[in-house]
């Protein structure tokens, strides 16, 4: 083969790499790392109801300030992106069809977002910031 | 085109592991786990932040009162206790392929694994003992913080 050199050929598209699949894969890992460690922190703040009720209390108190009541907006948002997403990804690995439609049902998985978080975050607004 | 069920993370090739990285077939049934439990998970997760933070008045509803309340019923111990050991296992397997996507030197990779199943051990342990030692009355504290049952 004596042709002259060209470009490399461009990497073969993909399902995932750089567009729907990819960036899903991206924000599935993301949001379960952070969910991960807030379960750790989780579980140790419950664990005080073992110390007293005030122990308790004092600890769970701080997550009912304005700043953590956003910081609980934001864990519901990132636990019901990655449950959603994650119904989506068994779709794509069990549903014969899944793989053609992985891209459509990551947009039905956005949809179903914005449908549960505006079901919630009023609710857990007033309930932050409508001064108990 | 085929879907590919559990990609690694991009980076630039490099020589293969030179030893067996898999044991059997547990790579399987952890893939497997991961779709299983995460069905679960949606519906206890779901459950739980309903209950917790829609019902009634929510996040500022809940103190020692609440949670006690909570755990008087079977229900929401078995509950909480399936919700903390899937929760738990299914995250511990996600950080494990995390790490092992990209942590790339071998000491490195032990290391973090190590810290992650101890946290996860002792993590388990105390939620579990925390569920079934639980005093929901207990002695010398002011019935205010309590639920009401315990003066009843």
């Amino acid at each position: 083969m004596s042709s002259a050199p060209t470009a490399p050929p461009r990497p073969a598209g993909t399902l995932y790499r750089g567009r729907e699949g990819m960036w899903s894969w991206v924000a599935h890992r993301i949001t379960g790392f952070a969910i991960f460690f807030f379960l750790l922190v989780h579980v140790l703040d419950t664990a005080l109801v073992r110390v007293s009720p005030e122990a308790y209390n004092d600890v769970i108190g701080t997550y009912k300030n304005p700043i953590m009541g956003l910081g609980e907006a934001g864990l519901v948002l990132a636990i019901v992106f990655h449950a959603f997403n994650g119904l989506r990804i068994i779709l794509v690995d069990f549903w014969a069809k899944g793989p053609r439609y992985q891209r459509v049902m990551l947009w039905v998985v956005m949809g179903l977002l914005v449908v549960t978080m505006a079901g919630f975050l009023p609710r857990h607004l007033m309930n932050v910031f409508g001064g108990h | 085109m085929s879907a590919v069920a559990d990609p690694k993370a991009p980076r630039a090739s490099r020589p293969g592991p030179s030893r067996r990285t898999t044991r059997g077939n547990f790579e399987l049934y952890g893939w497997v786990f991961m779709r299983a439990s995460g069905v679960v998970l949606v519906v206890l997760i779901f459950g739980h932040l309903f209950v917790n933070l829609m019902v009634g008045d929510g996040i500022s509803a809940i103190d020692f009162g609440f949670v006690a309340g909570k755990w008087a019923s079977p229900f929401w111990q078995v509950w909480d206790l399936l919700m903390l050991w899937l929760a738990m296992l299914h995250g511990t397997n996600g950080v494990r392929t995390i790490i092992n996507d990209y942590a790339e030197r071998d000491t490195t990779r032990m290391v973090l694994k190590v810290a992650l199943y101890v946290a996860t051990v002792l993590v388990v342990t105390l939620g579990t003992l925390v569920i079934f030692t639980f005093d929901p009355c207990p002695p010398n504290s002011p019935a205010s913080l309590l639920p009401s049952f315990c003066t009843a």
